[in-house]
């Protein structure tokens, strides 16, 4: 196989593009470029990929982007994209990654994480969801809870107990869940923003293949950790330009209403101006690292800091808009599958930010990783072992 | 697009680098020093510019240098932070900008090659957007006034001068050249304040040309402090880390505390992010970037706070050790902390960004709503 270099990928770019109208059909465009392996170039061939470096998915993109192709709406998919993907590509077997893998990465199926639980958040293995063997079927009995986009989701990762003797880490297998089978009811659990992006499922008596099953019945929590740590990489990988994220929007509005400023708020602004560029300089650092194919833990570095910004930036802003800063938009139940960050109120950017330290594992848990995984601090005691 | 990595010869000349100071600057030498009389460690400045070069290192080759640059400069500097040595490697390189802005073959060639040192005769709290006050010059040209708290000046061979109409290069060692000792917060980074009593000098550059030189070599110090500060902060994590995860109380290691994990947690964070900030400064300063201000002011504006807080976690969650003298930890407190008033506190170097991002202040009051200029020097 000739060798992978960023030249050689325009080519083939090129080459897919004079067979292949970016305008035409958007879901056949997009299924073509899976087949061409121009999806995740990364991704063995058959699985979206090319076998190539990680870090010419870039200039794929970018020669895409260029073309005026379509994407794969990937906030709408987060979850699949950046979650799901990942862990397949590593657990799963050829005939699931046959299955799943295009539909994902064409954005024709959505997915969610049936992860969290009302008794089972932050201590996740605890969870109580029960998965029991009958013939070639698993039968899944339980609750999950604050779970993102179930209302628009095809399939769900899945965790659940199967065998509740053993120590709580141990009992545990992953699953992939049809969202359409009989048996799960999705309700929408409405947020302190008045929308509900995310809901309650309740699972009763769902039957899930066998076949759905994602490695060795008990292994579910090592698989989970790789879904987990491709979470925190997911959300702080996008690159930025300086004032990219809600720090622009904050700046500009103290640009453009010098009526409102005062000498706190300035030294405020400024302050926050300072930790967002410093933020998001890391944030390239570790994509640099990741490029340079030595990725740290930086991740949960940005993550981390990231939340504590918007949650900053978005307190500030209400703050300097004074009176108009009461004013809310509206409080409709909407269901949107992503937050609508720049097009509403600085109330909404401020109200929704609050979910950002505990999304994707809270900052107190993301610290505790922190400190045990990459500073190699001593754990602490369990009593729950 | 700016490169935030270190390249293999950047991380070839940290081993250099951390070897020697690991061989004759361990903290235990650095601290018997304090009471000498004898700021620095001349032995040890001697081997790292015979042996390394590091004099030369942003001295081009045309002029006897090694042509390498400040990104290499930076690497340097993290590792004197990393051992708080007492060297005056940070004034040389601020002196080094001001010379390659003067383009002075004469001087460029005695520091590449490590016969004279010289040190720009500013104090070292002076900010990058402020002019220093400048001496008088008398016919003959000689120089009258006085310049304080000017630090690496001690063992220098060569003062640079802002003067009225000019910069002069003056030698140190001229009768008419006063250097009184001040009692530094950093020892290992001693501050003198300097008396021109009608002492000889040469003019290097004229009016604004010598203006710039100064502005941009203020702009390096900036700059460049914050790899000290971060390989400061990186040490005072490590050496903290290594601590708690041996010292016991209540039964378990303190470091099993989550009080004392998220601390050390936060404070990864932020060296992590200085890092990338540092980084940036530094290879914007080696670019010749036109933002080079602007990351410079970014850098001291992040950094400075961030060398300050790994220090005082690293006294406070060592206990009655970390307030004790044979502990190296206050050397790294008193370092920090100079540094974060060091060419500028954090507070100017904000201000500055005001002015180069856009951010201005508010107006004052009963001038209107019109946007006013940015708050001045304060
Ligand atoms: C907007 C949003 C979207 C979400 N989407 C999904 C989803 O799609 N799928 C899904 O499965 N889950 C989802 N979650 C759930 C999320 O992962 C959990 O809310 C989170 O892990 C915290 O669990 P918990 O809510 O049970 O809080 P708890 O675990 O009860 O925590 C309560 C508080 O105690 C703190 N705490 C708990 N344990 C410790 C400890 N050991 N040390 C220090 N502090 C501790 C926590 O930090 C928190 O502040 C979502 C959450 C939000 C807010």
């Amino acid at each position: 196989m000739p060798e992978h270099t960023a030249d050689r990928l325009r080519g083939l770019v090129a080459e897919f593009l004079r067979t292949h109208d970016p305008r035409g059909d958007r879901a056949g465009f997009l299924r073509a470029r899976f087949d061409a392996g121009l999806a995740w170039v990364h991704h063995p061939p058959g699985h979206g990929g090319l076998g190539a470096p990680p870090q010419l998915q870039a200039v794929v993109d970018a020669a895409f982007a260029e073309a005026g192709a379509p994407d794969n709406r990937p906030r709408r998919n987060s979850i699949g994209l950046g979650m799901a993907a990942p862990t397949l590509l590593r657990h799963a077997t050829e005939a699931q990654c046959r299955r799943w893998l295009r539909p994902l990465w064409t954005g024709e199926e959505l997915w969610c994480q049936l992860f969290s639980e009302p008794e089972a958040g932050s201590d996740l293995a605890s969870l109580r969801t029960r998965a029991v063997r009958d013939g070639a079927d698993w039968v899944v009995d339980g609750q999950k809870v604050w779970t993102s986009m179930a209302h628009e989701a095809r399939w769900a990762i899945l965790l659940a107990r199967t065998d509740p003797a053993v120590a709580k880490h141990r009992g545990i297998t992953y699953f992939v869940c049809d969202m359409t089978a009989p048996g799960v009811q999705v309700r929408p659990l409405r947020q302190l923003t008045g929308e509900a992006e995310f809901n309650e499922v309740f699972l009763t008596g769902v039957r899930v293949p066998d076949a759905h099953r994602v490695g060795a019945v008990g292994e579910g929590w090592q698989i989970a950790r790789t879904t987990l740590m491709n979470e925190r990489v997911a959300i702080g990988g996008r690159p930025l330009p300086r004032e990219g994220g809600m720090v622009g929007v904050l700046a500009r509005l103290w640009r453009e209403r010098p009526e409102l400023r005062t000498a706190g708020l300035h030294e405020e602004v400024l302050r926050s101006w300072v930790r967002a560029e410093a933020a998001r300089l890391s944030a390239l650092r570790l994509r640099q690292l990741v490029a340079a194919g030595a990725p740290g833990p930086e991740g949960s570095a940005v993550k981390l800091s990231f939340a504590e910004l918007n949650q900053r930036i978005s307190g500030l802003e209400v703050e300097l808009l004074g009176a108009e800063g009461l004013r809310h938009d509206d409080w409709a139940m909407r269901r949107p599958v992503e937050p609508d960050l720049l097009g509403r109120t600085a109330t909404y950017r401020y109200l929704r930010a609050r979910g950002n330290s505990i999304e994707g594992g809270t900052s107190e848990i993301l610290r505790t990783v922190i400190a045990e995984r990459v500073l190699g601090l001593p754990a602490e005691p369990r009593v729950d072992r | 697009m700016t490169d935030l990595l270190y390249g293999a010869d950047e991380e070839a000349l940290r081993d250099s680098v951390r070897a020697l100071l690991v061989a004759h600057a361990p903290w235990q030498r650095t601290l018997a020093g304090l009471d000498d009389d004898e700021p620095y460690d001349a032995a040890l400045w001697r081997l790292l510019v015979d042996q390394l070069g590091v004099t030369g290192l942003a001295v081009p080759v045309e002029h006897g240098g090694a042509g390498a640059g400040f990104r290499e400069v930076a690497v340097v500097l993290e590792e004197l932070g990393r051992a708080v040595a007492p060297v005056p490697f940070l004034g040389a390189a601020v002196a080094t900008r001001a010379l390659l802005a003067c383009g002075d073959a004469e001087l460029l060639g005695a520091v590449a090659a490590g016969e004279r040192a010289v040190v720009l005769a500013v104090g070292l709290a002076t900010a990058p957007d402020t002019r220093p006050e400048p001496v008088a010059v008398e016919p003959g040209p000689v120089l009258r006034g006085t310049v304080t708290g000017v630090a690496d000046a001690l063992p220098c061979d060569v003062l640079l001068v802002p003067a009225a109409d000019g910069l002069y290069a003056v030698d140190a060692a001229a009768a008419a050249v006063r250097m009184n000792p001040v009692v530094s917060l950093d020892a290992t980074r001693p501050l003198a304040d300097l008396v021109l009593a009608g002492a000889p000098g040469r003019r290097v550059a004229t009016g604004p040309a010598a203006t710039r030189a100064v502005s941009v070599a203020l702009t390096a110090g900036a700059g460049l402090l914050a790899s000290e500060q971060v390989g400061l902060a990186q040490w005072c994590l490590d050496t903290t880390i290594e601590h708690v995860r041996t010292r016991r109380q209540f039964g378990r290691p303190v470091g099993s505390f989550q009080a004392v994990k998220h601390r050390l947690a936060d404070l990864w964070v932020e060296i992590t992010e200085a890092r990338a900030v540092a980084r940036h400064a530094a290879d914007r300063l080696a670019t010749g970037h036109p933002e080079t201000p602007l990351a410079a002011a970014l850098a001291q504006a992040y950094c400075g706070p961030v060398a300050v807080r790994a220090a005082e976690a690293c006294v406070q969650l060592h206990g009655g050790i970390g307030f004790t003298w044979e502990h190296p930890a206050h050397l790294y407190l008193k370092r920090a902390k100079s540094g974060a008033v060091a060419f500028g506190t954090a507070d100017r170097h904000r201000a500055a960004l005001a002015r180069l991002v856009d951010l201005a202040a508010p107006a004052p009051a009963g001038a209107g709503g019109s946007i006013g200029p940015a708050r001045s020097n304060r």
